[in-house]
């Protein structure tokens, strides 16, 4: 093999796809046509192993806009307004400099809303980290990772309005950062990527490129993580979200001004993917004069030009009668924008560097010719073991009060105040609901309507069943968006799994893939966009499968946003929801020592659909004073939080045979209120006095739960 | 009357700031490059990250043409109010005495806190009682007020300290709990509380308002005379 051969594996190219490549170009390619193709036909760029198994996902609906394969999803919202959102990983890059990885994956996420045009007006996260208990590294990640979001979304001025955390072993090595944000755009604001117009300029607004991040993200997103993973600290980029403030700002302004024909975010694999996508998309070619990239230091080589991931960077298509307006804005701003090629009609994508041309390929190779590969699922066979049991806190011998107040005080259920203190928000004005407040977020809208938010996972139930975890995310997700009474329009998705060409992993994934798919169906959902990420493996194994669940919902009236806390003393409680919860794959499992294994409940969609529109419409119509859905720890733990959010207890009497500590989440509902009101409803009990009552299991003071909730997370921090 | 709302390129509650402002009054953005003030009544210089405060808070702000003419304003008796990062930016303008330190907990902290009004003496509390608790949340790393002895002992001497953080509400490890202070002319009042983060019953509470309506009572008031 000639060194030219050998350097295509060293970039995680498989020889078959470098004879592809041979007999698409019909010659060998160059150095940085080698670097550019790596990048594009990496698992994080081309989705390679996903992208077949995802067309199962539903994507049509009334509200849809934009779906998947723009920047980001984009749903309308009603008085010509549209809502704009997507979840994004940024996994091995926090795995290996959390403070960095988090905070860029705050910034690329907010990048990908910008770039359709939408001003970002909410991030929410989902993290995932070992157990903090034994762990100084679980520890070190999530301090850091919860710094590094904060600094990036406070400093930029766009709240973290929610999100959820949980501790599993199988994340001890790799984590998982995954970062949503919405935006808010008129109609007419949206932008797609496709470049247009052959002649017009091609214009890169934002910071000097560097050697900063060369390979990061999709290189280190597209391989197991594994020992010397320090070596790769380089490889992640660093945030500077004044300059990606500065950069937002001019980019609405330019769009708010009509002077933009295209604009694309620059994320993994920089200007290479950006290029190439927006004029694959556009079915035109670009020329890009490599040399005229303003860098950070002398001496870069042209490949490094084109892959370089430095961050707060945009790539717009001006017409030439305007460039001299966009110049103007961009200099207002303190924002670099250099005119670095045109838009031609070639449908290539060429690059000059120093008068000679480096690459010279159709777009379409780049971005449409990687070869998709068949997952071969296998479901693991009978006494295969892929996650293990953890260690037992609960033997079975201890009471429900101190069952109750041991699920409250774990890491998984306990109160997130100790991290989303470190959050700003209510920045921008819009909150109606914060964290801890209500099941889902809310923001008001400018049309005096508002929308909710949730994001959604449990990999532990995943792992039980992919199929039906992977549905009960969705159901949840949509359960939490009933109790402030919105109803959905859309959906995104993260599916954070193992290595895909592993059997089981490709059959977590696609089970997975199918559950999802038929909890969009039976509650008519959406997914408009998403993010796979793959290969999140350490030596000790796969992570539980995670697919992360972000809804977008619309309620009519702001002012009866639902809350949670229980909060007039003699109000009615009730059951909403038809539901069987069993301990399998529930929190008391886990603190039992018991592997995420066994049977998950039946799904029976239409009754949870019954019953999240039955507590939409209690919500919406003010009959209610709170709700929440009955999740992790079950009912029991549902009705503690319920009395800590409001600072008093509650007596009631549940239905016989039902597990208090059972799970089935995402199909029932506590919800409280003047007991005429909930006439019809399977009144349980009331509001009032100053401990937890549960008939014939337990009797705790509301003070004792709160402190448990209170020190649960906070005594790791 | 007209309020003023400084945008620095990295301002992030300017337009919450404006947003308050308009409930009591008109209010228009003014730009940090800008020498001109456009002849507002008051100015308020807004909370965020002025030019990324990656130095200490507010050090390159102090240096923003337009922070002349705030100087200039102030100097004149003109109604100066910085709320979060304002204050942090008027402390290194020497406009407001003292500094703000990093927080005890070396943390960003929100926290919805109580503040109470210590002095009513002054444009931006003379609509309250003194001892009013008012419900309004902070967001900061850098909000340690500090002040050396001498400078504290004048700050109580002369009434100047305006709102402090209610007991148990302390969320940064202020000196004597203060939350709010004004430069010795009473025009110029520098908080790390957001009020502008406190004008709507559907966000929150609405206990910020107290601040912007007394500057426009006080403004209304001196008009008259």
């Amino acid at each position: 093999m000639t060194g030219a051969t050998a350097r295509h594996r060293e970039l995680g190219l498989t020889d078959g796809e470098y004879e592809l490549i041979l007999s698409l170009l019909g010659r060998e390619p160059s150095a940085t046509e080698l670097a550019m193709l790596s990048l594009m036909w990496s698992e994080h760029c081309a989705y390679k192993h996903s992208r077949k198994v995802l067309r199962r996902l539903p994507t049509d609906g009334p509200a849809v806009l934009m779906g998947p394969g723009e920047n980001a999803g984009v749903v309308d919202v009603g008085g010509g307004l549209a809502v704009a959102f997507k979840v994004e990983s940024h996994n091995h890059p926090s795995a290996v400099e959390p403070f960095q990885g988090a905070a860029t994956g705050v910034g690329g996420i907010l990048r990908d809303v910008f770039a359709v045009g939408a001003r970002p007006i909410a991030v929410l996260d989902s993290l995932r980290f070992g157990e903090p208990a034994g762990s100084r590294r679980s520890r070190y990640l999530l301090e850091r990772a919860v710094a590094g979001i904060g600094h990036y979304g406070n400093s930029i001025g766009v709240p973290t309005v929610g999100g959820e955390i949980y501790f599993e072993p199988s994340y001890e090595q790799n984590c998982l950062v995954n970062a949503m944000c919405l935006g808010l755009a008129p109609h007419e604001r949206l932008i797609r990527s496709a470049a247009a117009g052959p002649g017009n300029v091609l214009v890169l607004l934002g910071a000097l490129t560097g050697r900063d991040g060369i390979g990061g993200a999709s290189v280190l997103a597209s391989a197991e993580l594994g020992e010397g993973d320090e070596e790769k600290r380089p490889s992640v980029q660093i945030g500077d979200p004044f300059a990606e403030k500065k950069l937002m700002e001019c980019c609405l302004e330019l769009l708010e001004r009509e002077l933009l024909t295209s604009l694309q975010d620059l994320g993994a694999a920089g200007l290479t993917s950006s290029s190439s996508e927006m004029a694959a998309k556009g079915g035109v070619g670009l020329e890009i004069v490599a040399d005229r990239v303003p860098v950070r230091e002398p001496g870069m080589e042209p490949f490094e030009v084109m892959v370089s991931e430095s961050q707060e960077r945009m790539l717009c298509v001006v017409e030439p009668e305007r460039l001299e307006e966009v110049l103007a804005i961009c200099e207002r701003w303190e924002t670099l924008a250099t005119p670095i090629g045109q838009v031609t009609d070639s449908g290539r994508l060429r690059v000059l560097w120093r008068g000679e041309v480096v690459a010279d390929l159709a777009a379409s190779v780049l971005v449409d010719e990687c070869p998709l590969y068949d997952l071969e699922p296998a479901e693991p066979g009978a006494g295969i073991v892929l996650y293990g049991p953890g260690p037992a806190l609960l033997d079975g011998g201890q009471s429900a009060a101190e069952t109750l107040l041991t699920l409250l005080g774990s890491p998984n259920l306990a109160s997130r105040l100790p991290v989303f203190e470190q959050y700003d928000p209510v920045v921008q004005s819009r909150t109606v609901r914060r964290p801890d407040q209500a099941d889902a977020a809310v923001l008001a809208l400018p049309t005096g309507e508002a929308i909710a938010v949730a994001i959604d996972g449990n990999g532990r139930r995943v792992a039980c069943d992919p199929r039906r975890g992977a549905a009960e995310a969705v159901l949840e997700c949509a359960a939490n968006l009933a109790c402030v009474g919105a109803t959905p329009l859309g959906l995104t998705n993260c599916l954070n799994f193992g290595n895909p060409e592993k059997p089981h992993v490709a059959w977590q994934l696609t089970e997975a893939v199918d559950g999802l798919a038929q909890a969009c169906d039976a509650l008519g959902v959406p997914v408009v966009g998403g993010n796979v990420s793959l290969y999140n493996e350490a030596p000790s194994g796969p992570i539980l499968p995670t697919p992360v669940v972000g809804m977008v919902g619309r309620l009519a009236d702001p002012s009866r946003a639902g809350r949670l806390a229980f909060s007039a003393a003699g109000d009615a409680i009730a059951l909403v929801g038809a539901f069987e919860p069993v301990s399998g794959g529930s929190e008391l499992a886990k603190l039992r020592g018991e592997p995420p294994a066994g049977p998950l409940p039946e799904l029976d969609f239409e009754s949870a659909r019954a019953a999240h529109e039955r507590v939409r419409a209690l919500v919406a119509a003010g009959a209610v004073r709170s709700a929440h859905d009955i999740a992790e720890g079950g009912v029991a733990v549902a009705l503690a939080e319920c009395c800590v959010a409001g600072g008093v207890g509650a007596s009631v009497t549940l239905p016989a045979g039902l597990d208090p500590f059972g799970e089935a989440p995402g199909r029932a509902f506590i919800v409280s209120g003047p007991a005429e009101a909930l006439a019809g409803l399977d009144v349980i009990g009331r509001v009032g006095g100053e401990a937890l009552s549960i008939a014939d299991l337990l009797e705790v003071a509301v003070s004792e739960l709160r402190s448990a909730r209170d020190r649960g997370l906070a005594r790791f921090l | 009357m007209r309020f003023g709302v400084i945008r620095f390129p990295g301002s992030c509650d300017d337009v919450d700031a404006l947003l308050a402002c308009r409930r009591v009054g008109e209010a228009e953005l003014l730009w940090h490059a800008d020498r001109d003030l456009r002849g507002v009544d008051a100015v308020v210089v807004p909370g965020g990250f002025s030019y990324g405060d990656y130095l200490r808070a507010g050090a390159i702000a102090r240096f923003a043409p337009v922070m002349a003419q705030v100087a200039e304003f102030a100097r004149a008796g003109g109604i100066v109010l910085g709320i979060c990062n304002g204050f942090q930016v008027l402390c290194e303008a020497g406009l407001l005495p003292g500094a703000l330190l990093p927080n005890t907990s070396l943390r960003f902290v929100f926290r919805q806190v109580a503040l109470e009004v210590a002095s009513t003496d002054s444009p931006f509390t003379c609509g309250c009682e003194i001892g009013r608790r008012l419900s309004i949340p902070v967001k900061h790393t850098t909000g340690r007020f500090y002040a050396p002895a001498d400078q504290l002992r004048a700050l109580h001497a002369e009434d100047r300290i305006l709102l402090r953080y209610a007991p148990g509400h302390n969320p940064n490890g202020s000196l004597d709990d203060i939350a709010g202070v004004c430069n010795e002319g009473r025009n110029v009042f520098g908080l790390m509380p957001h009020p502008e983060h406190a004008v709507d019953p559907l966000t929150g509470s609405v206990d910020g308002l107290a601040i912007f309506e007394s500057i426009r009572a006080h403004v209304a008031g001196r008009a008259l005379v």
